[in-house]
């Protein structure tokens, strides 16, 4: 049962984990080199890497890296903006909890709350809805996230909700950045561990044309433990044996046409446009707005929004130490940020990825990112 | 938080669920499943939408899988005796579980 | 706009985290302990333990005071009244000092506070006392104007006579950690409980006078504990980094070992909450003389509020202040909380 112990203690079981281990220290003694690198872009992977300890049993050689996966990292600070310039216009905003304290170019959210701006916190874009139709006021989500996010904001558009409710949209595309990624220089990724939760929305189909392109192997992985280290495994064995394609080690989630349903509403509200993630500049097709079609409920239509007046505020130096960009591209880690720990902590974030739970020096900061902690089992 | 978590189906109505996480029963919208769910069903919840049902014998399918890639990746005369008492384990329990029922 | 200065309070600063800390080390103990001199034989301010000791010939006299703000004031297996004669019996237990001599009790009540929900308040408080042997000698009244406060605060202190006193930083390599029961209930308990989340089976707050249970296994064992704190703001992990720290050791925690009720590991998943961070408000985690651990285990779990003790972790030499999580599939750090994520817990 998926939601009951017994069954997510299969996916935890420390016996197959072993067994997973060692066939992971295999696969890469296999390999006879070192580093072998792979990146994965989500969140929510990193959290459960982080969680469960896992890099202390990965075997010294491999390196798993954590590319831009945190929706709330990568929303740029421009679009933050918009959001503070909004409250602080006196609109009654409401946002997911993560974004709050994400810093814009004079703030964050947090901070125009404290000057007077009115920020609801939801766990649900469905939330913002019923608080829209409890008051006569105007509400505007601040909508982040990547597409599994996306596909919520587009249905409850197309459900029809209440005139007093309309949508910023800072929603993200994440298969444009891998992309990226792999064209960038000195990215030394040799595949990708795609995130399941995506995939069962978009399908796993969607990866064939990358994997054709730059000729990296794609595998489609869960979140549980053993969901991860089965997924590295075949992505390391795909390595060793130059296997190009994509593999998917989510079934229970994924299929190769994923959920159409979904994926329809999603493109009936949203078009990709190219856009900038924060510290990656541009990713084509890697914006999420509203079409045309839905100009009505688009907050960046019904309002004007002033953020010229924000712009005046240069960012101060320690902003300008922040390598939050270099991290998210999987080209940095946080220890080598010279903030980190330091001037940069949770309680007073100087980038983004300190500040959202599946950001990548918050993770580090929580669970010790990796430290030689001993006990490395099913090492090679 | 609500990311992407599993959980079982105990009432449907038109467009909404009651689903149980580990004890916790929430509400969640059936806009964005792409196929019919009933009570019983296991659903991917995701900020409060189910985006995807579960197939239960998908769970067992996903654990055929792990230990198919096991037995690709031992290495040919099976020699390794502690890898063996590790698969013997994972045998034994593969027979003992499956899916029951919430009562 | 920066979020670094600190001109005005926050809330952080009485999360009783690192803010908290450093607020009291920078204000309170600058005002309080340079002038007039701290007396001789004394555990005092600058110790920050659960309580103070001054030597009076052959014993210690231990006292404590605490605030009581929690909101709500009244939660599943509890209210304020309870738990502010628990915490403050309880630091006085966590000192070594089982036999309470008195307590205080200060009230600030908000204007229009109903007189029934006093009177329950106050025949927690009385139940309380009974279970912990402990009597209210003084006290004090005042009611605020409507809004000035919110509802109900209630500070109590406690004194207490102990031949000996057990702190908080008296770790050393090789001693086992136990804790005397499940963990997260409280803080879970309150969490739910605010937010209306619709349960198969309601979570509860444990808060209970734990001075009996101490006692038993001061008894039984007096030299085994060596070091020992009550688990609230925070939580276990707060608690054992500040061991850690104090006792400049190492601690490595089984997560398997960790004794979480069902529905406290149910509601934790779904929330991402961690119960080793989240308050406790009936418990205490002792450091234990690894030849002991096994005695003192079963002296705890003979008691009623000790039934779920179990031994969870170890302390070592190596990476002193550090606390270590083994999940079983790999290891990583237990971070040190900011403070109690949830605002307004005990």
């Amino acid at each position: 049962m998926p939601g009951s112990a017994v069954d997510r203690l299969e996916f935890r079981d420390p016996a197959r984990a072993r067994a997973l281990n060692d066939a992971l220290g295999r696969a890469v003694a296999d390999i006879g080199r070192s580093p072998v690198s792979v990146m994965h872009v989500c969140g929510s992977h990193e959290q459960a890497i982080a969680k469960f300890g896992l890099r202390t049993g990965f075997p010294r050689a491999l390196n798993v890296i954590m590319g831009p996966g945190c929706p709330v990292c990568i929303t740029d600070m421009p679009e933050i903006d918009e959001g503070v310039a909004l409250a602080l216009q006196g609109v009654r905003l409401a946002t997911y909890g993560d974004m709050l304290r994400v810093p814009g170019t004079a703030g964050s959210l947090a901070d125009a709350q404290a000057a007077g701006g009115r920020i609801d916190v939801v766990y649900s874009v469905a939330q913002a809805v019923e608080l829209a139709r409890a008051t006569t006021e105007e509400i505007v989500f601040f909508a982040t996230g990547f597409e599994t996010t996306a596909v919520a904001t587009a249905a409850v558009l197309l459900a029809g909700p209440p005139k007093n409710f309309s949508v910023l949209s800072a929603h993200k595309y994440i298969p444009p950045v891998m992309e990226i990624v792999s064209e960038m220089p000195g990215s030394r990724v040799e595949g990708f561990l795609a995130a399941g939760h995506a995939a069962t929305i978009t399908g796993w189909g969607l990866f064939e044309p990358f994997v054709a392109r730059h000729g990296l192997p794609v595998v489609v992985a869960g979140f549980e433990p053993l969901d991860i280290l089965a997924g590295l495994t075949r992505l390391v064995e795909m390595i060793r044996d130059g296997t190009r394609e994509v593999a998917n080690m989510f079934p229970r989630c994924v299929t190769r046409e994923g959920n159409r349903n979904a994926q329809a509403q999603l493109w009936r509200v949203f078009r990709p446009i190219g856009g900038r993630w924060r510290g990656i500049a541009h990713v084509p097709n890697g914006n999420l707005r509203l079409r045309d079609e839905w100009a009505h409920v688009d907050a960046r239509r019904r309002f004007t929004i002033d953020v010229a007046k924000l712009w005046d505020h240069a960012p101060s130096t320690l902003v300008r130490q922040c390598i939050c960009g270099n991290i998210m591209a999987g080209i940095a880690s946080p220890s080598d940020c010279a903030l980190f720990g330091g001037a940069c902590v949770p309680e007073s974030p100087v980038g983004a990825c300190m500040v959202s739970s599946e950001g990548t020096c918050r993770i580090w900061h929580e669970y010790g990112g990796v430290p030689d902690l001993g006990s490395r089992g099913g090492a090679a | 938080m609500c990311l992407g978590v599993p959980g079982l189906v105990t009432e449907v109505d038109d467009l909404t669920a009651v689903v149980d996480f580990w004890g916790v029963r929430r509400r969640v919208r059936l806009d964005l499943v792409d196929e019919p769910v009933a009570v019983g069903d296991y659903v991917l919840n995701h900020v409060g939408f189910a985006i995807r049902r579960i197939p239960p014998e998908d769970v067992q399918t996903t654990l055929a899988l792990y230990e198919a890639l096991l037995r690709e990746s031992q290495r040919g005369d099976g020699a390794d005796l502690m890898t063996a008492d590790v698969l013997g384990e994972i045998a034994a329990g593969a027979e003992g579980s499956g899916l029951r029922a919430k009562g | 706009m920066t979020t670094g200065a600190d001109d005005r309070i926050l809330l952080k600063h009485g999360a009783g985290g690192r803010a908290m800390r450093r607020l009291i080390e920078d204000a309170f103990l600058h005002a309080f302990t340079t002038d007039p001199a701290q007396p001789a034989g004394l555990i005092g301010l600058a110790a920050m333990d659960d309580g103070a000791a001054v030597r009076i010939g052959d014993r210690w006299l231990v006292l404590t005071t605490d605030s009581h703000v929690i909101q709500p004031p009244f939660f599943p297996g509890g209210d304020i009244g309870r738990l502010s004669v628990s915490g403050t019996v309880n630091d006085l237990a966590m000192m070594g000092a089982t036999e309470v001599l008195g307590l205080t009790c200060s009230v600030i009540i908000e204007e229009g506070f109903p007189r029934h929900d006093l009177e329950r308040i106050l025949t927690s408080m009385r139940e309380a006392c009974l279970e912990a042997g402990a009597c209210i000698l003084t006290g004090d009244t005042k009611v605020m104007g409507r809004g000035e406060v919110d509802g109900i605060v209630i500070n109590t202190a406690g004194v207490a006579l102990t031949a000996r006193v057990v702190t908080d930083c008296g770790l050393r390599p090789g001693d086992r950690i136990i804790v005397t029961g499940t963990i997260g209930d409280h803080g879970m308990a309150v969490m739910a409980t605010r937010h209306g989340l619709a349960l198969d089976t309601p979570l509860v707050s444990d808060v209970a006078p734990i001075n009996r249970l101490v006692r038993a296994v001061l008894e039984a064992e007096p030299d085994a504990i060596t070091a020992m704190k009550d688990p609230t703001r925070g939580g276990v992990a707060s608690t054992l980094h500040e061991m850690a720290a104090k006792g400049r050791v190492g601690i490595v925690v089984d997560e398997r070992a960790l004794p979480v009720r069902a529905e406290v590991r149910g509601v934790s998943e779904l929330v991402g909450i961690d119960p080793l961070l989240v308050a406790n408000e009936g418990k205490a985690v002792m450091a234990v003389r690894p030849e002991a651990a096994g005695r003192v285990l079963d002296v705890l779990r003979r008691h009623p509020l000790g039934v779920n003790a179990a031994i969870v972790g170890v302390c070592s030499a190596e990476r002193p202040g550090m606390v270590i999580l083994d999940t079983g599939l790999g290891r990583r750090l237990v971070a040190e909380p900011e403070g109690e994520l949830l605002p307004r817990i005990c």
